[in-house]
């Protein structure tokens, strides 16, 4: 996985629940792409035909509330979004991000950045800088066990390496 | 040291040493997933190179979303999981001995208390009212799940919710939930255990105590405990499929946090669009217009919230510009409330009644909103476009209130109906 991520930032509030990051209505599939083309779709139509490899979203509180469509998370990375930075995240999707490989960000200073701001992220410092505005915010550090998880891809490389023993 | 409920049933499933904020590998008892769900699931079990679920008979896949199968895309995704659990030996039931997951699993004691339970469907939280910490996780997990037979939990924090004091003829445990979540707020107990208690509580019935667990997750909860009581427990064992040995909290358990909500004065409460922490008592919003009423799904979809729904539309009828979907949670439900009479005076009243499946809660199929109609619902979201158009509203409410609502043709209070 890359470690450092650049992008401009697509702003969204508290309670971004999974129902719109992806609508019931197109949960006949879990194609990433077919998915990616609906991202956001009810909150923000522009999303999925705007969005540019690298972007990045960046939310209030409790982003990815609601079902534990994995669906959510899925397209999101579908659409070339290369990170999530929220003050928080709601538990399942914070599990499932981190089981697909979709990196996320907790920050208490999202409200700093505002839409269309440059902003890079260094994954192994745990910093995001925003370019447009010339500051630097941290990233509240993962537990150890979920660093160990990340560190060997995710999920289905642990299960397997378990399976094996 | 004391534990809570949550703690104590993950100490009984570890060797990692448990308190709240420890990350713990658990052993799981029981693993489900649904026909969205599902899928994802399958594809990432493979990934992981496994090829065998760890116990068949305590891994199943429950086609409820979109079932029966609203389209060929829908239907596709049944015939993989139904492929997969027949290839596994897992359990799997077709339509027409199925329903909604979280009222199906208890009626047929495949969630017991004490146990651990994951669910690729954040209301796996409802099995909480079983006394098993039961949680909604993603497709990966629960594929990781049923390759292990073990999981990763982190101990939550639990929350100590009290409900005091003696609830009018027109409360039910919809209405306690929305008061917690009116007062603390979506993200109140974001991954915290609630853990529910009080008098009020003991005098509840079994379907509003899956009402009051169910909508933890509303809470930003990760499940919403109850100690397991006589009624319970008797329940549980007129129907285990398997030995079980019940959990309880320790007297002198300490909480995070602590909310008593005094139930003995308040109204029925409804939830306005777009969260449900939106919450207000009815008869501030009474004479919002209707275009829909539903009643059911895994919140207010059982036998109990159908008789409520029964006493308000007994010899009454529907208003003429508006419509009422009835959908039993389960085929038990089914059956059982065709024998007590009362799809008579739902058929009566000029509902529809359909088969169980989740159907418009999610906005999947049988009764979809148009752009600018209102639906008051008996499910537990009312997030923008939950159940169709981006520009329909949902408000949310016990089966008493829609019942009454569906009558007046706007959101009214159960007792100008009967009254
Ligand atoms: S009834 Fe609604 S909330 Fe319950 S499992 Fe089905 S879609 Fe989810």
């Amino acid at each position: 996985m890359e470690t450092i991520l650049k992008g401009k930032a697509w702003v969204y509030g508290d309670n971004v629940d999974t129902d719109v990051i992806i609508p019931a209505r197109y949960l006949v599939t879990s194609d990433e792409r077919s998915l990616a083309a609906h991202c956001m779709e009810d909150i923000d139509a522009s999303y999925a035909g705007g969005v540019v490899k690298g972007d990045m979203i960046v939310a209030g509180n409790n982003f990815g509330c609601g079902s534990s469509r994995e669906h959510a998370p899925i397209a999101i990375k579908g659409s070339g979004a290369s990170c999530v930075i929220a003050r928080s995240f709601a538990r399942i999707f914070y599990r499932n991000a981190i089981n697909i490989g979709l990196p996320i960000l907790e920050c208490t200073e999202t409200g700093r950045i505002t839409k269309d701001d440059i902003i890079e992220v260094d994954l192994a410092k745990g910093t995001i800088t925003n370019r447009t505005k010339g500051e630097t915010y941290n990233a509240k550090p993962f537990p150890d066990f979920l660093q160990n998880l990340i560190g060997l891809g995710g999920l289905v490389p642990y299960v397997r390496a378990r399976l094996s023993e | 040291m004391a534990m809570t409920l949550a703690e104590a049933i993950i100490a009984k499933h570890t060797k990692d040493p448990v308190e709240a904020g420890a990350i713990c590998r658990v052993n799981v008892d029981f693993a489900f997933t649904n026909d969205i769900t599902g899928p994802p699931a399958i594809k990432e079990f493979r990934k992981m190179g496994a090829q065998k679920v760890f116990d068949p008979q305590r891994c199943a896949v429950l086609p409820d979303h979109f079932s029966p199968a609203k389209d060929i895309a829908s239907a596709e995704q049944i015939k993989e999981c139904r492929e997969f659990a027949e290839e596994q030996g897992m359990l799997f039931w077709e339509v027409g001995r199925v329903g909604v997951e979280h009222t199906f699993l208890p009626e047929n004691g495949l969630v017991l208390p004490g146990e651990i339970v994951l669910g690729a469907d954040s209301h796996t939280c409802t099995h909480g009212a079983m006394g098993a910490l039961a949680t909604g996780v993603g497709s990966t997990d629960l594929a990781a799940a049923w390759a292990l037979g073990e999981t990763w939990l982190r101990v939550p924090e639990t929350m100590k919710v009290s409900y005091e004091g003696t609830p009018s003829e027109w409360l039910c445990g919809k209405d306690m939930i929305l008061a917690l979540i009116g007062k603390i707020g979506v993200e109140g107990a974001r991954y915290m255990a609630l853990e529910f208690h009080g008098d009020a509580l003991e005098g509840l019935g079994l379907d509003d105590r899956f009402t009051l667990s169910n909508m933890a997750i509303e809470a930003g909860g990760k499940t919403g405990l109850i100690n397991p009581d006589d009624k319970l427990l008797e329940y549980a064992r007129d129907r285990a499929a398997r030995p079980f040995e019940p959990l309880f909290a320790d007297r002198d358990a300490s909480y995070a946090g602590s909310v008593t909500i005094n139930v003995s004065d308040m109204e029925p409460m409804v939830a306005m669009p777009h969260l449900p922490e939106n919450v207000k008592p009815v008869s501030e919003v009474s004479g919002t217009h209707v275009d829909q009423v539903f009643i059911g799904s895994c919140t207010n979809g059982r036998i109990s919230d159908l008789r409520s729904a029964a006493k308000v539309l007994k010899g009454k009828k529907v208003h003429n510009k508006t419509r009422l979907m009835i959908i039993p949670a389960s085929y038990e439900v089914y059956r059982q409330a065709m024998k007590e009479g009362l799809f008579d005076i739902f058929l009566d009243a000029g509902a529809a009644i359909s088969t169980p499946s989740c159907g418009p809660c999610l906005g999947g199929h049988l009764g979809i909103l148009a752009a600018d109609e209102r639906c008051i619902s008996t499910s537990n979201r009312n997030f923008v476009g939950r159940m169709g158009s981006p520009k329909s509203e949902v408000v949310l409410s016990g089966p008493m209130v829609a019942a009454a609502s569906a009558v007046a043709g706007h959101i009214c209070h159960p007792k100008e109906i009967t009254g």
